[in-house]
C-alpha cells in the first residue's frame, strides 16, 4: 500500500516526511521538492510519473542515499538515513539498493558476470559463492548463456538485464530503476519490463520506478505523479481497474 | 586479490596508452639507472677508502714527488703501525686513450697495505723476483686480453723511454667495488732507471694506524714534522683523498641530481596528465562504483593503484635494461673503471618510481573520490 498523505501506519518499509530539496542556480534557489510525503510497503511496485524535471529522479536519488534532501527525513528499514555520514550512507546502499539506470551503466571492459559480481566484491563472500549468486542472478534474468559476454557484444535489452541482474544480485531491499527502458525499443522495453514486474510479483521484490512511459507505469502496483516537486496524485491497480 | 581484477582491466583499458606511460617511465628509470652507476664510479674510491688509511703526498700537488727517507721519520711517529709507498708512472700503452693507472711500488709493504687485492701466492712470488715485473687488475687484463707471462710494452710520459714489463699476476678485488684497474711494478725497477730525474723520491705514501680514531692527531703530527721543510706534506684520511679525487672532475652528484630532477619532473607531469584523462574517461564507472557501495577511499587506492602500477612495471623494465646494459662492461674504462648498477640503487630506482607513481595518481584519485555520483551520473 503507497500513501503521500504522511499519514502512513509506521509499518511502511520506505518512511518519507515532509522531504524537500533544493538547488541554488546563481541568486535563484529552485525548489525541486516540497515538502512530499510517502509511505511505500515492503513488496510494492511503484511507478513515479511526471514531466521532465519534475524531481522525480532526484527523489530516486535522495531515496537511493546518493544525494542529501534539503530538508525532512527518509526512513528505510528502520534506518534513518537523512544524516548518516557519507561513509556509513556508502555501506548502507551496498546493502539495501539495487540500482538500474537508464544508461544501463555497465563497465565495458568487464563480461557480464564480472558486471554482476561487482556489487559481490564488497561482501564477504567465497569465490565460489559469488559465482553460486552471479550465475543465479544471471539465470534469472535470462542471460545465463551470456556469461562471458562483453557488454558491447550485448544488445541494449541484455545490457539492461544485466544491469537488473547487478542490482538484485545482493538480494538488496529494494530496487530504484530510473527510466530503466528509455534507451530501448518497444520490444526490448517489454521484455525489461516484464523481468521488473516479475522481481516485484515472484520474488516479492520492492521496486520504485521512474518512467515517462505510461506503459511502463502500467505494470506497477501504484503510479504516483509528480509535478513541480509535489506528489500530486496516487493511482492504485485497483482504482485503474 | 579479489580487486585485482579491476586493476588488470583498468590498465588494459587502452593498451596503446598504458604502454606509452610505462615506456617513459621505463625510458626515465633507464637513465637513471645510467646516472647511478656514473654516479657509482665516480664513488667507487669513496666507498671502498680503508678507515685506518692515511695518504701523505707533496703539499704543493699531487704530481710533486717526496723524499724517500721520509719513510723512517714517519713511521716513528706514535700510532702509525704500517707505511708503504707508490708513485705515479703515467705511462701510454699503444694509444693514450688506453689510460690505466700505473703505480712504481714497493712490494711487501704494498701487499700488507692492501689485502683486499688478492694476488695468487705463486704469481707473487715470480714477481718479487722479476725486476721487469707487474701485476695488473683483472678489469685491465681482461680489457687488453692480458694474461701472466705476457710482455707488454708502454711509452714513458713521464719518465722517457720504451718500458718493457712481464705480467707475473693478475690481482682480484675482495670486494665487488675494488679498483681492478692499476698497474704494478717494482719501485727499485723505476729509481735505477736513468729515466728516474728526481732519485730516491717517491709519489705519496700511505699509512696505516693503530687506530683509527687518532687520525685528526697524526695527520697534524705528520704534517707539522715536515713543515718548512723543502717538501712539505699535506696528510689525510684515504676517504678524504678519495672524496677529493672525486670532487677534481666537477660535482657530479650536483649533475646526477640535476638530470634526475628535470627528467622526474617531467614523468611526474605525464603520468599525472595520462592519469587525469583515465579517470575523467572513466567519470560516469567510477559513479557507478559509488552507487554500487565502493567507498571514496577504494577509489582513491585503485586509482592510486593503477598509477602505482604503471611506474612499478616502467620502472622494472628501465632498471632492469640499464642493469642489463651495465652488465656489457664500461663504455669508458679509462674514465669509469667500475661501470655496474649495484642492485640496492636499483631497489631505490623503483622506491622512486613508485613515489613518482603515487604523486602522479594523488590528484586524479583525489578528484575521483570526491567525485558526487549525482553530478557523475548526470554527465553520462
Amino acid at each position: 500500500m503507497v500513501r503521500v498523505d504522511g499519514n502512513g501506519n509506521g509499518n511502511s518499509l520506505i518512511s518519507v516526511r515532509n522531504l524537500g530539496k533544493n538547488y541554488r542556480r546563481g541568486s535563484e534557489e529552485i525548489h525541486v521538492l516540497q515538502g512530499l510525503n510517502l509511505d511505500v510497503d515492503a513488496g510494492d511496485f511503484v511507478a513515479f510519473m511526471g514531466p521532465s524535471g519534475s524531481g522525480k529522479t532526484t527523489l530516486l536519488n535522495l531515496l537511493g542515499g546518493l544525494d542529501v534532501p534539503s530538508q525532512g527525513s527518509i526512513r528505510v528499514a528502520g534506518d534513518e538515513i537523512t544524516h548518516m555520514s557519507a561513509g556509513k550512507l556508502t555501506v548502507w546502499r551496498a546493502r539495501h539498493v539495487g540500482f538500474v539506470f537508464q544508461m544501463f551503466n555497465l563497465i565495458p571492459v568487464l563480461t557480464a558476470f564480472q558486471n554482476v559480481e561487482l556489487p559481490l566484491l564488497l561482501t564477504s563472500l567465497s569465490k565460489s559463492e559469488r559465482r553460486t549468486h552471479v550465475e543465479s542472478a544471471l539465470t534469472l534474468v535470462g542471460l545465463a548463456d551470456r556469461m562471458k559476454h562483453f557488454p558491447r557484444q550485448l544488445s541494449g535489452g541484455q545490457e539492461q538485464r544485466v544491469a537488473i541482474a547487478r542490482a538484485i544480485v545482493t538480494d538488496p531491499t529494494f530496487l530504484l530503476c530510473d527510466e530503466p527502458t528509455g534507451d530501448l525499443d518497444r520490444h526490448s522495453a517489454d521484455e525489461v519490463l516484464e523481468l521488473v514486474q516479475r522481481l516485484a510479483r515472484d520474488h516479492k521484490k520492492t521496486v520504485l520506478l521512474v518512467t515517462h512511459d505510461p506503459l511502463a507505469a502500467e505494470r506497477a502496483h501504484s503510479i504516483l505523479h509528480l509535478d513541480k516537486g509535489v506528489l500530486a496524485e496516487a493511482q492504485s491497480a485497483g482504482s485503474r481497474a | 586479490m579479489k580487486y585485482f581484477r579491476l586493476l588488470r582491466v583498468s590498465l588494459l583499458r587502452k593498451k596503446f596508452r598504458t604502454l606509452l606511460t610505462i615506456g617513459s617511465f621505463a625510458v626515465a628509470m633507464f637513465l637513471f639507472g645510467l646516472l647511478i652507476t656514473i654516479r657509482t664510479s665516480f664513488n667507487q674510491g669513496i666507498e671502498v677508502a680503508g678507515a685506518d688509511r692515511l695518504i701523505i703526498m707533496n703539499r704543493i700537488t699531487f704530481i710533486q714527488p717526496l723524499p724517500s727517507s721520509y719513510s723512517g721519520r714517519i713511521t716513528s711517529i706514535p700510532g702509525v703501525k704500517q707505511i708503504t709507498h707508490a708513485t705515479w708512472f703515467g705511462g701510454i700503452y699503444q694509444d693514450e686513450k688506453n689510460f690505466f693507472p700505473q703505480f712504481a711500488i714497493e712490494p711487501e709493504s704494498w701487499r700488507v697495505m692492501y689485502p683486499e687485492y688478492v694476488v695468487p701466492d705463486d704469481q707473487w712470488k715470480t714477481f718479487l723476483n722479476d725486476r721487469q715485473g707487474a701485476i695488473v687488475g683483472e678489469g685491465t687484463a681482461k680489457r687488453f686480453k692480458w694474461k701472466v707471462g705476457d710482455r707488454i710494452p708502454i711509452k714513458g710520459a713521464i719518465y722517457s723511454g720504451n718500458w718493457q714489463f712481464n705480467i707475473d699476476g693478475i690481482y682480484k678485488g675482495s670486494r665487488k667495488t675494488d679498483d681492478t684497474t692499476q698497474f704494478w711494478f717494482h719501485y727499485d725497477n723505476l729509481n735505477e732507471s736513468p729515466a728516474m730525474f728526481y732519485k730516491n723520491t717517491v709519489g705519496w705514501y700511505v699509512v696505516r694506524l693503530n687506530n683509527p680514531d687518532d687520525a685528526t692527531q697524526i695527520v697534524k703530527k705528520i704534517d707539522d714534522t715536515f713543515a718548512n721543510s723543502s717538501f712539505e706534506t699535506k696528510s689525510d684520511t684515504e676517504l678524504a683523498f678519495a672524496a677529493g679525487f672525486a670532487k677534481q672532475t666537477g660535482n657530479i652528484e650536483f649533475l646526477m641530481l640535476s638530470i634526475g630532477a628535470i627528467v622526474f619532473f617531467t614523468l611526474l607531469l605525464v603520468t599525472g596528465n595520462t592519469m587525469a584523462i583515465a579517470v575523467r574517461e572513466r567519470t560516469p564507472e567510477l559513479a557507478i562504483l559509488k552507487a554500487l557501495g565502493y567507498s571514496n577511499s577504494f577509489i582513491l587506492i585503485y586509482v592510486i593503484a593503477e598509477s602505482v602500477s604503471i611506474a612499478i612495471i616502467g620502472g622494472i623494465v628501465g632498471l632492469g635494461f640499464a642493469k642489463l646494459v651495465t652488465l656489457g662492461g664500461s663504455p669508458a674504462p679509462d674514465m669509469l673503471p667500475l661501470f655496474y648498477l649495484p642492485m640496492a640503487q636499483a631497489g631505490y630506482g623503483v622506491i622512486v618510481a613508485l613515489i613518482i607513481g603515487g604523486l602522479a595518481g594523488l590528484i586524479p584519485a583525489i578528484t575521483a573520490s570526491r567525485l558526487r555520483v549525482v553530478d557523475a551520473l548526470r554527465k553520462v
